[in-house]
Order: structure tokens, then sequence, then C-alpha cells
């Protein structure tokens, strides 16, 4: 059941991670392995700090202990244009789609490519047209951002995550506040674009029947630790109260209903 | 006595880490602006939402306080026999003083607030972030060209202020109260100097719109993304553009004019 954090496998490798906001531990000595080539969820509720996971992983924040490798390369050692070349490799899907709200979905998902690539306009207006045709919004690239739904937004941001094609894609919280249409669609499109386009996919959620469908392996996490992690089989399965409350949804078990407090008569009497 | 040394021990750490970010912020947009220079379609973008959307603002105001100068100049000096030199006190009032000074003020209010706003809500919107991950650089392709611009505004701006100024106040002391048209200019002319009173101004407008660009994006970048990080992180823009903007001025009046 263990993936192992050494395997040749591996596209990241996390290992012996400690971060902390204030005094709250968010992740307490974690190490887990994303393969490469497949699908795998980070899945845990709201809180554990699965955001920032990818915020780890992508550069963008600093561990207080424990190393993570990207193709071998420890992230946060690197010099600044080494993390940038890096990233070039990685798309990353924000909640919120991070879209730049001051100019079109064609001049969004262009940016990349203008930004990085020495590609006349010509060549650009090609790949990002066939960018927006796999996410199947062609025809809404005169739009501006403030004119797309939550699902169109997610949807232009992705075709904007891909416009370098990259190896990697992470997905933050994909499925969220979705529509059923939009969210089959989101769910085929990541399916779709992990396969076809042979990448590594890492979705964070706490859509339980969304992300088991699509996933090849899961970790769930709980209070700065891995609760469980397999297949969603295993997970399904999994023997653990706390694995078992979460893909229930049960409002009381592990985790209580009550936020901590004193006694509730004597709190009222006193 | 304690928590009350504690929390001021604490507010000045932050201030002085405040400071340090801001210094390591202004080095970078300063190494940034390099990267704007090859691409003018930014930058000019920029000069349109900074420069001329402050257009309206900076003309209408420079010609009032134009007015009122004529006016307040006007029964002042004709107590003396001298409203022939109108033209000079309103001119060297608004170039050495109030063109910079309340043109930067205004400038803080409009462009300033505006710049911390959109820059605190691309942060919370997670738009700086994006960018990050797309490893484009936020400072450079965001920030430089704002600032670049404010800074090429400014003193733009400042002069269109002392110049529908001084029509403001030859309409009130030439068109209404009767001061001789020819005296007005000519007076104007003859007394102010190019060197002491015009590029003196030109260069306080130049400081004001660097440090007011500084001040507004610095605040936007470091904004707490939320709703109410933003309002906060906007009226201290405001708040400290004026502060800066008034404290500079005494200091550079005093190093311009004054034999401190």
């Amino acid at each position: 059941m263990e993936n192992s954090v050494s395997s040749d496998k591996d596209i990241i490798s996390i290992q012996n991670l400690t971060f902390s906001r204030g005094h709250r531990k968010i992740f307490d000595n974690i190490s887990l392995g994303i393969r490469r080539g497949k699908v795998t969820a980070i899945m845990g509720p709201s809180g554990t700090g699965k955001t920032t996971l990818l915020k780890l992983i992508g550069g963008q924040l600093y561990p207080e202990q424990g190393q993570i490798f990207v193709r071998r390369q420890n992230v946060h050692q690197l010099k600044r244009a080494d993390l940038y070349n890096l990233r070039k490799r990685m798309g990353m899907l924000f909640q919120s789609g991070a879209l730049l709200t001051d100019i079109n979905v064609y001049d969004n998902v262009a940016l990349p490519l203008r930004e990085h690539t020495a590609l006349n306009e010509s060549m650009i207006r090609t790949l990002v047209l066939m960018k927006l045709h796999a996410v199947g919004l062609r025809g809404a690239r005169d739009l501006m951002p403030g004119e797309l739904s939550g699902g169109m937004a997610r949807r232009v941001a992705l075709a904007r995550a891909i416009a370098l094609d990259p190896t990697m894609i992470m997905y933050d919280e994909p499925f969220t506040g979705q529509d059923p249409i939009s969210l089959g669609v989101l769910v085929k499109l990541i399916k779709e674009l992990n396969d076809t386009l042979g990448l590594t996919s890492i979705i964070v959620s706490h859509d339980v029947e969304e992300t088991l469908g699509i996933a090849d392996y899961i970790y769930v996490l709980s209070e700065g630790k891995i609760a469980g992690h397999g297949t969603p089989e295993q997970i399904s399965n999994s023997g653990s109260e706390w694995v078992q409350q979460f893909l229930k949804g049960n409002a009381d078990g592990p985790v209580h209903f009550h936020y901590p407090a004193d006694d509730y008569n004597n709190d009222l009497f006193q | 006595m304690i928590d009350f040394f504690q929390t001021l021990g604490h507010s000045v750490l932050s201030s002085f880490a405040k400071l340090g970010r801001s210094c390591f912020f202004l080095l970078q947009i300063l190494a940034g602006i390099l990267t704007v220079i090859p691409r003018p379609r930014l930058l000019t973008k920029q000069l349109y939402s900074v420069g001329v959307l402050s257009f309206l603002i900076i003309c209408i105001s420079g010609f009032f306080v134009g007015m009122v100068l004529g006016l307040q100049g006007f029964y002042i000096l004709s107590d003396f026999g001298a409203e022939e030199t109108l033209g000079v006190m309103v001119a060297a009032s608004l170039v050495r003083e109030l063109g910079p000074v309340v043109a930067a003020l205004l400038f803080a209010g409009r462009a300033g607030s505006a710049l911390t706003a959109e820059i605190g809500l691309m942060k919370a919107t997670e738009q700086l972030s994006g960018m990050e991950m797309m490893a484009i650089d936020p400072i450079k392709r965001i920030i430089a060209p704002r600032f670049l611009a404010g800074f090429i505004s400014m003193p733009l701006l400042a002069a269109l202020f002392s110049s529908i100024g001084v029509i403001g106040g030859q309409i009130v002391g030439v068109g209404l109260l009767g001061v001789d048209d020819g005296a007005y200019w000519s007076q104007m002319q003859s007394t102010l100097d190019f060197q002491e009173d015009i590029i003196n101004g030109v260069i306080k407008s130049i400081v004001f719109g660097f440090i007011v660009s500084w001040i507004a994006l610095f605040e936007g970048y470091d904004a707490v993304p939320t709703s109410e990080g933003v309002s906060r992180a906007t009226t201290r823009t405001v708040v400290n553009s004026a502060f800066a903007i008034l404290g500079l001025d005494f200091i550079l009046t005093a190093l311009m004019f004054g034999d401190i």
C-alpha cells in the first residue's frame, strides 16, 4: 500500500514535511510520493492544508522542515531562474481560476506563450485556439473573465495551464461550487487531458464522489497527518473511522460536531 | 505596563519589517523597469489608466484653485496697489507649491487608491500567485509598468494643474476684477525664473510621483488578501501618501528655496 517516496516512478517526492501557520501545525512530518502519469488526489476537509501543499510543491511557500523534490530537483533549493524553469513544466489550476481580469480570454491563454516563447502571433493564435477548443471554449475567446460563469472561468484557466504543454498539472479544488453540467465537463476534461497528453495530475479536493471516480491514487489528510492512502477501492474499504466519516459525510464521529467548549450546562447556567 | 512595552515593541518591530519589505520591493521594481522599456504596450496601457484618467480631476481642480488664488491674491494685492503683480503671485504659488503638492494629493486619491485596490484584489483573487506559477514575475509584468506610468504621469499632471490654474487666475483677475491683461502675463514672464521656479517645481512633482506610486503599489502588494485588508490598504495609501507628500514638500522647499 505504501506509495514509496523513493520510487523512480514518482515525479514528486515529499519527505518529512513539516509546516506551520502561527502555532498551528498544518503538516507534521508527512511523506508522500506522486506517481508519474497518474491522477493522484489529495483529500481532506477544509483547512487541512491541501492548497498549502500545492503552494509548497510550487515553491510559493517554504517548509519548516523536510524536502520536496519535483523531477528530482529540490524545489526550495533552486535559484529563482531554475524555479521558474521548473514552473514552466507545472500547470496549476487555481480554485478561482486566477484569470487576469483586465484582458480577455484569448489574451489570458496567450499570456504564457507570449512571455515564454518567441513564437509569432500567427503561431500563438493557432495554439491558443487549439487549447481553447480542447476545453470547448474556442467561441468564448473574446469574452472578458467577468463575463464567464465559474465553470467557464475554470476551463479557460485550464486552457491557460496547458498552454505551455506542461508535464504535470495541479488542480486546486476544481469541483467546488460547480453546477452538475460544469462538474461533469471538468471531470471529463481532467481525465482526458491526463490520458491523452500523458500528464501527471494532482487533484486537491474534498468532493468525494468525483475525485474517487477519476483518481488512480488517493491520500487523505487529517490534522497534519496522512489519515489514509491507497487506490479508490482501498480508500473506500478503509478501516479507519476517520476516513469513513470523511467519505460518508457523517456529522459526528472522530471529527466531532461540536467545536471544543466547556460543559453545556455549566455554560448556560453559570 | 509590560503589555504596553510588549505592544510598543511589537509595533516598532513590525514597522521596521514593513519598511524593509517596502525597500526590497522598490529594488525589485527598479530592476523590473528595465524589462518594461522594450515592451511599450505594457506602459501605454497603464499611462492611460493612471495618467489620462486623472486628467479631468486635475484640470477641474487646477482651474478652481487658480480662480481662488486670483480672487484672494487680488484682494490682498489691491490693498498695496500691486494688482499688476497678480500674475506673478498666482503662477509662483502654483508652480512652486500648489501645482506639485495639490496635484500629488489628488493623484494619490484618484490613481494611488485605484492602484492599491487593483493590486490588492489581484492578490486576493490569486492572480498574482497564478502568474508566479506560470513563471511570470508579477513585479516585472504588473507592478513595474504601473510604477513607471505613475512616475511619468505625475510631473505632467502637475504641469497641467499649474497651467490650468494660471488660466483660472487670469479669468478671475483679468476677466472679472479688471487687472491689466498685459501686466498679468508680462510680470509673470519677467519675474518667474525657469531654473528656480519651474525646474524646482518639476523636481518636486517627480519626487511625489515616485513616492506615491511606490506607496500605492506596495500597500496593494502587501495587503492582507481579504475585503477588509484591501480596504485598509487603500486607506493607508491615501493617508501615508498625504503625509509623505507634505513632509517631503517641506524638506524639498527648505533645500531649494531656504537657507537652512
